[in-house]
């Protein structure tokens, strides 16, 4: 459901959660995705940071130079006022994966445990295009959705304590891409030569909140041809 | 540009890092703050030897770090007290000094607190990475290669010698928190704290919690009585920013204080520091007691106001 107006919930002293709705979909992360690209490009006094995610968006701001209630104000302004220059079509992003072996670990359980072919499980995950939800857990990992239905999966019983970089994993109606080896507890389907995260970079990630990803799969053989392309 | 070696790592101890302030504008890339956990002890560190409050420092963690004096330098010692001693002489907290080239200078072991800041006059220099020196550990980027300070490693100032007159100046003793090591941690409550039982809302301010080992830089991670959530919420929620100082519980109705290494998270939050209380974060220690006392938003603010104008006079006393 969406919010009728936005829900403003407080995180200490200096930060303001604006909910949009309160659940996953499309309509209300959009919703959050336009506020946070009102208040990108015409920034509040005040305001130090940005998280959009599914269904809400974090402001934090310096309570020395801004008052809650003054920046709550400002926020269904913003909220309220219509101005589509501001709020760019998203791009679609296509990501090339090695699907199996070394490179999915997963692969052939996750097709096992739904009783389908790798080559079905690929099919599946390959045929849908997702939208990143949001950008977050580590730098530059976008939470994509929504995995169909015939593939959503139980997270791992026991998480991995190293995930390599690159990984392109799925739990529940969701899939995402490991930009660094860190912990996780969802299932490897496959592997992406594209860099996901680079602080030296900018933008540092080329993904960002309400772009679209569509997966194709390659051979190993052509990850040369990959590797060192941005996605 | 005169930028000379300052510092040479003898022994990092278990954790030594490089950090400034934070890294704040690209949470939206899912990038966490970084930065001195206890950011008033870096500020008036680096206040005190005439660097801006935002310059980097090295964030010191227990004990064990020995460094060599490579030319002389005026340097700050603030926040936690773990014994400084140079060339074995023990040495003073909260204040500006000079030392010499082939000084060396020893942390033992903490009488009190548990990070210790250590300001250098001329800086750190190090190329900012997304707009901060801070390091990020888990993502290795930032600081000194984006991972911890090692034997060996060199660090670089930018003309220390312009920094000489600020030597001998003391931070007012009213103004250096007391780690007692049994600690009163100020909290507003949310943004989930509706999802939490009467029950659980009591306990969670009538409670003493003990820190576990476990805790790090990403959160400090508290044992004690459950804190339930209402009955038929599932253990998490869709995830959501976070800030430092939000107060997790999941699954197991443990509390977590999450620090500066995360920007997103998936648990309900029953409550959050207040903005004054953040530095105390960074002096609590594994084994210590932690009490959590609600305070409204005209008190959280009375208190940042507080602590605020301490670094304020120390800023205008420093010209």
């Amino acid at each position: 459901m969406h919010h009728d107006s936005p829900v403003f919930r407080m995180m200490g002293d200096r930060a303001l959660l604006v909910e949009l709705g309160d659940q996953i979909s499309p309509s209300i992360n959009e919703k959050v995705r336009e506020l946070f690209l009102k208040l990108d490009r015409r920034p509040l006094e005040g305001v130090v940071e940005l998280v959009p995610s599914y269904r809400s968006l974090m402001v934090v701001y310096d309570p020395l130079r801004k008052g809650l209630d003054r920046l709550q104000e400002e926020i269904l302004d913003l909220y309220q006022a219509t101005d589509p220059s501001l709020v760019p079509e998203p791009k679609t992003l296509h990501v090339p994966v090695v699907y199996g072996g070394e490179y999915g670990p997963d692969l052939e359980w996750v097709a096992d445990f739904h009783k389908m072919s790798a080559e079905q499980v690929i099919g599946l995950h390959t045929g849908t295009t997702y939208r990143v939800y949001m950008v977050g857990f580590t730098p530059g990992y976008p939470y994509l959705g929504e995995l169909p239905e015939a593939l959503a999966t139980p997270r791992r019983e026991t998480p991995r304590t190293a995930v390599p970089q690159g990984s392109v994993a799925i739990a529940q109606r969701q899939t995402g891409i490991y930009p660094v080896q860190s912990p996780g507890g969802w299932h490897i389907l496959g592997w992406t030569p594209c860099k996901l995260f680079d602080a030296n970079q900018w933008p540092p990630t080329p993904l960002e909140m309400g772009d679209l990803v569509k997966f194709f799969p390659i051979q190993k053989e052509e990850i040369n041809r990959w590797t060192s392309s941005k996605a | 540009m005169d930028i000379i070696e300052s510092l040479e790592i003898l022994a990092p101890g278990p954790l030594t890092t490089v950090q400034d302030l934070g890294r704040y504008g690209f949470g939206r890339y899912g990038v966490p703050p970084s930065g001195a956990i206890d950011s008033f002890s870096l500020r008036v560190a680096n206040l005190l030897v005439g660097n801006p409050e935002t310059e980097a420092g090295l964030e010191i963690t227990l004990m064990g770090l020995k460094v060599r004096v490579l030319t002389d330098l005026v340097v700050a010692l603030c926040g936690a007290d773990l014994q400084p001693h140079l060339n074995e002489k023990p040495l003073d907290v909260w204040c500006s000094q000079i030392v010499r080239k082939g000084d060396t200078l020893f942390l033992k072991a903490p009488r009190t607190g548990c990070r210790a800041y250590l300001a250098v006059g001329g800086g750190i220099s190090l190329e900012p990475v997304l707009a901060s020196k801070s390091t990020n550990l888990a993502s290795k980027f930032g600081g000194y290669e984006g991972r911890a300070l090692r034997k060996g490693d060199l660090l670089f100032s930018h003309a220390p010698d312009q920094h000489f007159q600020r030597a001998g100046k003391s931070f007012r003793p009213e103004g250096r928190p007391s780690y007692t090591g049994d600690w009163v941690v100020r909290v507003l409550p949310g943004p989930q704290d509706q999802d939490f039982p009467e029950e659980s809302r009591k306990l969670f301010l009538d409670s003493s919690f003990t820190v576990s080992s476990q805790s790090d830089r990403t959160g400090i991670r508290l044992s004690g009585p459950a804190l339930h959530r209402k009955k038929g919420l599932g253990d998490s929620i869709i995830s959501e920013g976070i800030v430092p100082g939000a107060i997790q519980v999941p699954g197991d109705a443990q509390p977590i204080i999450l620090l500066v290494e995360t920007v997103t998270g998936g648990y309900r939050k029953i409550a959050t520091v207040i903005r004054a209380d953040l530095p105390l974060l960074g002096q609590i220690k594994p084994g210590e007691k932690v009490r959590f006392q609600e305070v409204s938003m005209q008190e959280a603010m009375a208190a940042l106001h507080e602590s605020e104008n301490y670094i304020h006079m120390l800023k205008k006393n420093a010209g």
